[in-house]
């Protein structure tokens, strides 16, 4: 037998183990121990603001912690920083790639990020002395286009791209500080810990993984997605991950059982996950789907309890803001909407 | 038209097209489709007479929502007219007398789209094919023929576009026309509106969603750029055109012997983990909405009141006011995270910690939450001042620390970068956590600034929240005391 081949069998057996320790923990499924609970009753959020201005599909939006403040990308070459509690935009950034596919705000609020096809990460300055917002970095070593972007701080960036990786950044020396590499497909989205030590990817390889960013490895990797995973977001509690996926599913992951709990299906539902939020308490679970509706399930019971039906074309982004006050979504229509 | 020799639902496609994002819709889609026609089981398809005519071949649109509610287990009739829209949308049924491909929940004509012009075999007709469309459709002297105008302007943009052959195109028109007379008339009626149908999805009417965009990430993926594009009237390809997001489909690299090696500790260090039990996990998230729910708006009214519903900014502004509500203050008992979050929450704290003598704790995680967040060039002089403040040999806020978190503290001092306290502050927060939280959570500070502000009770009533409070604050507290670690002064 040759070397790769015993390799290979011993790498298959650890799997084999692996699956067995998984089982031997599933004492309970997440069904049985919240028979108990009640369901959440109907929720019905409504539109409370439209955002316009864009003049083509949105891809890509970003509260910001202040949790009025908002950023959203277009494919019509601008970001747009919104205060969408009066609907006024209060920067339009003109972008020299309109192919822009992602978005992210500073924490501090002190600056914006956006990427796609250029394989770049730019970065903008929001609060230059002289009042104009100008590119303050540039990261560029992707091979890939840029899918994500979450800042960690004003000092350091991390990204996702289609070349299978996910990067750590520094931006005051705009060099890469680590590689996350291990996927076997497209990094389609990603998103970083409470406590900011860890986050997670998700890609068209269909598993999630979660990263150390301080080690720089992969931690867990998690399977049972069957087809690309294109939204990905954390638990409220740090301890679970939530994804969206191609399949038409969303599934939740708990980080200390290494398993999936539930998976978020319904046979009228057709169409691919874009985008997903828990809600503060996380109870409740918005996605966003590519049949130009949200979703919102209750996490517990794995049944819809809503929809946010209001976009003329698909769903691309969704998120909830730090204090759970309210919902955005963003949609190839070029509008943004907020929910609650 | 070349339809009757083609194959019916012809998927001439690679293996990663069968799975792309819109493929696997498109084959749900289709199995709906298939069901739907069934003899037995499916929709009755009629031929209805109209005033001195027939029409052949439809199907009412409530007959469809009746029976996507009854096959699909719907109870609602607008999710029944959501998916019925999104068959729609995608071409899959069409109105017979609309461009706008959506579904009505009334008395309006449908049909069926003829399985040759599926989403699913990969069309992306080129304008050529459209020009020919357009053009013979102005051949035929028939009023359910004539151009709409959206169709009439875009017939002359593509005559201005295409003057040069021009004659080319009107050859390849009148060639269509000859093909068609050929067919019965019945025939050829439902074959014209599958067409019109078809073009309604590639070449949407101005203000229709065009069903047919993918997203750009997934659309590198996709198909072979070498791949010849079939023409709808069967024209040879003269044109390659190249989509700024194609690129040469990409090589699996082969696993190296590293990278099974590279797996194989991956793999081992899973199994070394501790896994915990499910029916644990499931509880702590189960308690983690529980406690949370209050404090989640869209489950609980928030008070004063929603600022996106009652345009009333209180709420906002008693969050950032350094006088915290009794629901923000009750949330610090949650965990020692939620204390430190809220500023308010911090320095009550931090004074507490100053009473006890022991405020260097949260001063030295403090000021290693804030090195991580420095620009690189500063992290050196900045991580050396706060081993001198706080453990160096004689250091003015001394931390106590194991001496194993020291060494290995001490050495990464050697060349300190953002994580170099990493140990440090992890045992510093599980000591605070343990020890000084749960008295400071007891403490007459925390205490009066909880009840405070709570609506004047009964005696009794105080005793029961007061029970409750302290319940829910046992079940967040974590184990033991950390033993031999008291703070001196």
């Amino acid at each position: 037998m040759g070397e790769m081949e015993q390799l290979r069998k011993e790498a298959e057996s650890l799997k084999d183990e692996i699956t067995a320790a998984r089982k031997a923990v599933n004492d309970a499924s997440l069904q049985d121990t919240v028979s108990g609970t009640a369901v959440v009753g109907r929720v019905q959020l409504k539109t409370r603001k439209t955002l316009r201005g864009h003049l083509a599909k949105i891809y890509a939006m970003h509260w910001s912690t202040d949790s009025k403040l908002c950023v959203s990308a277009s494919q019509d070459g601008k970001l747009i920083v919104w205060d969408s509690h009066t609907t006024n935009k209060v920067n339009a950034i003109p972008l020299k790639s309109s192919w822009v596919m992602t978005c992210a705000y500073a924490p501090s609020g002190n600056m914006v990020a956006c990427g796609g096809l250029d394989n770049m990460c730019s970065i903008y300055n929001l609060k230059a002395k002289d009042g104009n917002v100008k590119v303050m970095r540039e990261l560029a070593a992707h091979t890939g286009y840029l899918s994500c972007c979450r800042f960690l701080s004003d000092s350091e960036i991390i990204t996702s791209s289609g070349d299978c990786t996910c990067v750590l950044w520094d931006i005051e020396t705009g060099t890469q500080k680590t590689v996350f590499a291990g996927h076997l497909g497209d990094c389609m989205s990603l998103a970083v810990s409470p406590d900011f030590k860890t986050f997670i990817s998700g890609a068209c390889d269909s598993t999630a993984k979660l990263w150390d960013i301080r080690e720089g490895q992969c931690r867990q990797t998690f399977g049972g997605h069957e087809s690309d995973i294109n939204a990905i977001a954390f638990f409220p509690n740090g301890n679970a991950v939530i994804t969206g996926s191609d399949d038409a599913t969303c599934k939740l992951y708990d980080l200390r059982a290494d398993q999936e709990l539930i998976t978020y299906q319904d046979s009228s539902i057709m169409c691919g996950v874009t985008s997903i939020a828990p809600s503060l308490s996380g109870r409740l679970i918005l996605a966003g789907y590519d049949d130009f509706n949200c979703n919102i399930w209750d996490s517990l019971k794995s049944e819809r309890v809503g929809v946010l039906a209001g976009h003329d074309n698909r769903v691309s982004c969704i998120g909830v803001t730090a204090d759970g006050m309210a919902c955005c979504t963003g949609s190839w229509d070029s509008f943004l909407k907020i929910w609650n | 038209m070349a339809q009757a020799t083609q194959d019916q639902g012809v998927m001439g496609t690679s293996d990663q097209d069968e799975d792309s994002p819109n493929m696997i819709v498109y084959r749900k889609i289709e199995d709906i489709i298939t069901r739907i026609q069934d003899e037995t089981e499916g929709v009755p398809i009629r031929t209805v007479k109209s005033f001195l005519t027939k029409i052949p071949s439809v199907v009412t649109g409530s007959d469809i929502v009746q029976w996507l509610m009854k096959n699909l287990s719907i109870d609602d009739p607008a999710e029944a007219i959501h998916i019925g829209s999104l068959i729609a949308a995608h071409g899959y049924i069409f109105p017979i007398s609309d461009h706008a491909l959506t579904l009505k929940d009334d008395g309006t004509f449908y049909r069926f789209q003829a399985p040759y012009f599926w989403p699913s075999n990969c069309w992306e007709p080129e304008n050529t094919d459209y020009a020919i469309y357009l053009c013979k459709r102005t051949m035929q002297n028939k009023t359910r023929l004539e151009l709409a105008d959206y169709e009439a302007e875009n017939l002359a943009r593509l005559q201005r576009a295409f003057a040069r052959k021009w004659e080319f195109i009107f050859m390849q028109a009148e060639a269509q026309v000859k093909i068609d007379r050929k067919k019965d008339k019945t025939e050829r009626k439902i074959l014209d509106s599958q067409e019109r149908a078809f073009w309604d999805v590639h070449r949407p009417v101005p203000g229709c969603v065009n069903t047919t965009e993918m997203d750009i990430r997934k659309c590198r993926r996709m198909k072979n750029p070498q791949r010849v594009k079939k023409s709808v009237y069967g024209l040879a390809d003269d044109t390659q055109s190249q989509s700024p997001v194609h690129t040469a489909s990409q090589h699996t690299r082969k696993d190296t012997k590293e990278d099974v090696e590279k797996e194989i500790l991956f793999l081992n260090t899973q199994l070394d983990r501790h896994c915990m039990k499910m029916s644990k996990v499931a509880e702590s998230l189960m308690g983690y909405t529980e406690q949370y729910l209050d404090y989640d708006p869209f489950l609980s009214v928030p008070e004063p009141s929603n600022p996106w519903i009652s345009d009333d900014c209180t709420f906002w502004e008693l969050e950032v006011s350094k006088e915290p509500s009794q629901q923000r203050v009750r949330k610090w008992g949650f965990s020692l995270d939620e204390a430190l979050k809220d500023p308010v929450g911090r320095d009550l704290f931090l004074k507490f910690l100053e009473s006890e003598f022991s405020s260097e704790n949260l001063r030295f995680w403090l000021a290693v939450q804030d090195l991580k967040r420095r620009p690189l060039q500063e992290v050196p002089a900045r991580a050396q001042e706060i081993w001198q403040e706080f453990l160096a040999e004689g250091a003015p806020s001394s931390i106590n620390l194991d001496s194993h978190s020291y060494e290995r503290t001490s050495q990464n001092l050697k060349d300190p970068g953002r994580y170099s306290f990493e140990d440090a502050q992890d045992h510093i927060y599980k000591l605070m956590k343990s020890d000084s939280y749960t008295r400071f959570l007891r403490s007459n500070a925390y205490q009066d600034l909880l009840l405070a502000r709570k609506k004047p009770e009964t005696e009794q009533g105080r005793r029961t929240s007061l029970e409750k409070f302290t319940r829910s604050v046992g079940k967040s507290l974590t184990g033991k005391r950390l033993t031999g670690l008291m703070q001196s002064s």
